[in-house]
């Protein structure tokens, strides 16, 4: 029996075939056409309206669900389009609890406002299930070109807008798929049916966006010479590190960094392989943590625990995102530091982690009390870091808090060079939010080369 | 509790809640259904002469749906009855000695010839129906027959009609407007003087439903091809409403008594039927789309109000605002009100203030010291109840009475006295004194 406890419980395929399915399936069905319509009539159609206030791309929502109400989907989706190119995607990741929804006047009459979220993917993805031809043509050539580095939300917008004004675009992405975190990152069951691929060649089908995947910055590219082969170069390669615990043990087998598991999930053609613990812990409190903490319970783990050092209200997962995953049976333990990881035989048995006080300033004391939970596997997600060594070789770029340092048009400190998304300092590392400065980038590169 | 219980012309029902001539009335099956859930009466679909006329065998209906397919209009292009003189006439019989307690009356519908009209009324009275109503409204099909509406559209023939068949007949006698005319007022006063014990109003409206944009044909369409039919249902209470109300205060034909109809669905909608004078209603419309249950809500419905508002009997209710109906030359000018915005029910959706800016008076907010926020700026307001309207809160928006001091729109001071048109400076027509 002691050596059944040494042994760490990890498996593949802890469920049927069945059960994965059902697991993974969309988290939200879509609404039908008149699930939709039925919807669309709750919207005031606002004056100035406060959930188009609230969203970074300033979608004309009244307008686009008013479409919707007339039984003009593809109208609809144009609306959209016009302010988010990739408004499919942000209409299944965006925090809208937080963002248009929040403001939705509907909550002050009853509380419960205007699905906009559900809405907006009804019409996107009316729009794609018709094929519809691209809505867009492009401007006559410019004869410029532009480097677009990194072709998750903010490459892929900035890209297609100024494929939109006639300019010549090549994205270099590191990954062998273009998507960024749509692709590798988003949990599995808010983007399903490979949406993310699909996005990308709607986005692409436009014309003039050259693609090089497997192209990394620093490694098969420099920004040198970009600067050197393009007239403008846009980055926008997101967050490449991810944060250490810097506690014992951290090297221990069975110690697994969320952000890469997940993109193994994503990638994955038979979730029924992935290795999966009996008693997980993850540790952190954003929506990485959420995301492992429920796939992680989807694919079969029995506890799934997380814990975070400060207390839930001070968690950067919504009250929504938490919501999902307390209703999947994750357990949230607040006020919890990692101290130690606990291993036998080299691999991870359990965490030990101390409890914390935080004082009304925030500043966190530790009460000396500790606490040991049981893990077969400790899943690590305490965030992300944007990594500048790419960057090197030539002229430096000014970081700003260890991400670039952008003005309001997203231009870099580096004459001919603009960046966004997660990349750049003061984000809110969001889908929206990165489409949004691919938008005002574009636009400003635009501006520069037509000058 | 109230007492529901109405005489209308002598006819006696357990309440004034009677369907009307309709697919719902056409069998016996239908009827005792419907006598069973409680209706106080019904008018019998319209009997024609033998040999029955036809009906398409495509769809006879057509909607305007709201959002969430909720019915608001409906049309039709059914004919009267299609079935023979004979069976319908044995049914009605049999119905109305099981039934002695529920109003029967028979609608009838046959050419403009005196000798039809006696021998169809004969048949009908051995039937021992309680009374009959002269279909003068239906506005497709058999109009252009010279029936139904043809014959509504001419003052004369109703009058005509109406009289051979008061002449021919001991039944109360009822004409069925058509509202398919350009003043209701002449149809009833031609049948108030053929000697019509009552009028019951409105019929179908002349109507396109929709067209069908992809075969570009109207709907319903029959083998591409669509006609018009008559429009009912909660769209076209309003127009009823203000039929019903301008015969009732038509000094020629006060009194006459009225059977409202015209999208009635709830007990409410029958009440303001029967305060502009209506002594029954009829119900079509939402008996199709609910199915005869809806009557228990109508009886309840109108009992509890009237119990709250101290009515015993129906009497108490029926033309009870028809005093309150006047011409527009008569409202008091020196009423003035002010939209009032209730800050704390209000949902800063703005309708308001787009409403008022764009179409309006600009009279209404849009920001207050860099917030949203919208206040009626009582220099502009003209107290037109657009506001109250659009704002999808209900009560938020109110009108409030000014009743001192002066009206800052126009600076003048408020006058507590009446005074309409008819005296107003502006009117190059006045008089001396303003009519009371």
């Amino acid at each position: 029996m002691a050596d059944a406890l040494v042994t760490p419980d990890i498996r593949a395929g802890r469920l049927t075939a069945d059960d994965y399915l059902e697991n993974f399936e969309d988290l939200h069905p879509p609404l039908g056409v008149h699930e939709a319509r039925v919807e669309a009539d709750r919207c005031y159609f606002c004056y100035d309206a406060p959930c188009t206030i609230a969203c970074p791309t300033s979608i004309d929502i009244p307008k686009f669900i008013r479409q919707i109400a007339t039984g003009n989907p593809l109208g609809s989706a144009k609306t959209i389009f016009e302010q988010n190119i990739l408004g499919g995607m942000c209409a299944r990741v965006c925090p809208t609890e937080t963002l248009c929804e929040e403001a939705c006047v509907r909550n002050l009459a009853e509380d419960r406002p205007v699905s906009i979220g559900l809405l907006q993917r009804h019409a996107t993805d009316t729009f794609l299930a018709r094929g519809a031809a691209h809505p867009y043509e492009r401007a006559a050539p410019t004869g410029k070109r532009v480097a677009v580095v990194g072709g998750g939300p903010a490459g892929l917008s900035c890209a297609h807008a100024l494929a939109r004004q006639g300019h010549d675009v090549t994205i270099f992405e590191a990954r062998p798929k273009l998507g960024g975190l749509n692709e590798y990152g988003i949990a599995a069951y808010k983007t399903t049916q490979d949406f993310a691929q699909a996005e990308v060649d709607f986005v692409l089908s436009i014309g003039g966006i050259t693609v090089e995947c497997n192209k990394a910055l620093g490694r098969d590219v420099t920004l040198e010479g970009l600067r050197r082969d393009f007239d403008a170069v846009f980055l926008g390669m997101g967050l490449g590190g991810v944060n250490a615990l810097k506690t014992e043990g951290e090297d221990l087998a069975g110690v697994i960094d969320a952000v890469a598991y997940i993109a193994e999930l994503r990638q994955a053609q038979d979730l029924s392989a992935l290795p999966v613990g009996r008693k997980v812990v993850v540790i952190g409190g954003g929506m990485t943590a959420i995301d492992i903490a429920v796939q992680i319970k989807r694919l079969g783990a029995e506890e799934v625990t997380i814990a975070y050092r400060r207390d839930r209200e001070a968690m950067k997962a919504s009250a929504y995102e938490q919501e999902i995953a307390l209703t999947n049976g994750v357990v949230i333990r607040e006020c919890l530091a990692p101290r130690r990881l606990i291993g036998e035989g080299g691999h991870v048995r359990a965490i030990e982690l101390e409890r914390m006080l935080p004082d009304s300033a925030g500043r966190l004391t530790g009460t000396g009390e500790t606490v040991t939970l049981e893990a077969d596997q400790v899943f690590k997600a305490i965030g992300q870091t944007f990594v500048p060594d790419a960057l090197g070789g030539g002229e430096a770029l000014e970081l700003d808090g260890g991400r670039i340092g952008v003005d309001a048009d997203r231009r870099t400190s580096l004459a001919g060079v603009w960046a966004g998304g997660d990349c750049v300092a003061g984000g809110e590392d969001l889908t929206v939010a990165s489409v949004e400065d691919g938008k005002i980038a574009a636009a400003s590169i635009h501006a520069a080369l037509t000058a | 509790m109230a007492d529901l219980r109405s005489n209308f012309l002598g006819i006696k029902s357990p309440n004034p809640f009677w369907l009307a001539s309709a697919p719902p009335t056409d069998k016996e099956y239908n009827v005792v259904r419907a006598f069973k859930a409680g209706w106080g009466g019904v008018v019998w679909k319209t009997l024609g002469e033998d040999p029955a006329v036809v009906n398409v065998n495509g769809p006879r209906y057509g909607a305007i749906h709201g959002p969430d397919r909720s019915l608001i209009g409906f049309n039709n292009i059914e004919l009267i009855t299609d079935r023979p003189l004979e069976v319908n006439l044995r049914e009605i019989k049999q119905v109305k000695r099981d039934w002695p307690d529920r109003a029967l009356v028979v609608s009838l519908m046959v050419p403009c010839e005196e000798r039809n009209w006696i021998d169809i009324l004969k048949r009908v009275e051995e039937t021992e129906a309680d009374g009959v109503e002269l279909n003068f409204g239906c506005p497709h099909g058999m109009s252009e027959r010279g029936m139904g509406s043809a014959v509504g559209q001419v003052p004369e023939y109703i009058e005509m009609v109406t009289r051979w068949c008061k002449q021919h007949t001991r039944m109360p006698v009822i004409v069925k407007l058509t509202p398919n005319i350009t003043d209701i007022r002449n149809p009833a006063r031609a049948a108030h003087a053929g000697g019509a014990d009552a009028v019951s109003l409105i019929n179908t409206i002349n109507s396109i439903v929709s067209v069908d944009l992809d075969q570009m044909a109207p709907y319903p369409t029959i083998d591409g091809q669509g006609a018009h039919g008559g429009y009912c249902g909660p769209a076209v209470k309003p127009i009823a409403l203000n039929m019903v109300a301008e015969i009732a205060r038509d000094p020629q034909t006060h009194g006459l008594p009225i059977s409202g109809i015209g999208g009635v669905t709830t007990w409410r909608d029958a009440a303001e039927f029967m305060a502009l004078g209506a002594g029954t209603v009829q119900v079509c419309t939402a008996a199709m789309t609910y199915g005869f249950r809806i009557v228990e809500d109508l009886i309840d419905g109108l009992s509890d109000w009237m119990d709250e508002k101290g009515y015993t009997s129906i009497d108490q209710v029926v033309g009870r605002a028809v005093p309150k109906v006047t011409d527009w030359q008569r409202l008091n000018l020196n009423y003035v009100v002010k939209a009032r915005i209730d800050q704390d029910a209000c949902i800063k959706c703005g309708r308001c203030h787009i409403a008022c800016e764009d179409t309006s008076h600009q009279a209404i907010t849009a920001m207050k010291d860099g917030l949203r926020h919208f206040e009626v700026i009582d220099e502009e307001c003209v107290g037109c109840n657009l506001c109250v309207s659009v704002c999808p809160v209900e009560d938020c928006i109110t009108l409030e009475q000014i009743t001192e001091g002066s009206d800052p729109r126009t600076g003048k001071p408020i006058n507590p006295n009446y005074a309409n048109w008819t005296t107003h400076p502006n009117n190059p027509n006045r008089v001396a004194e303003a009519a009371e």
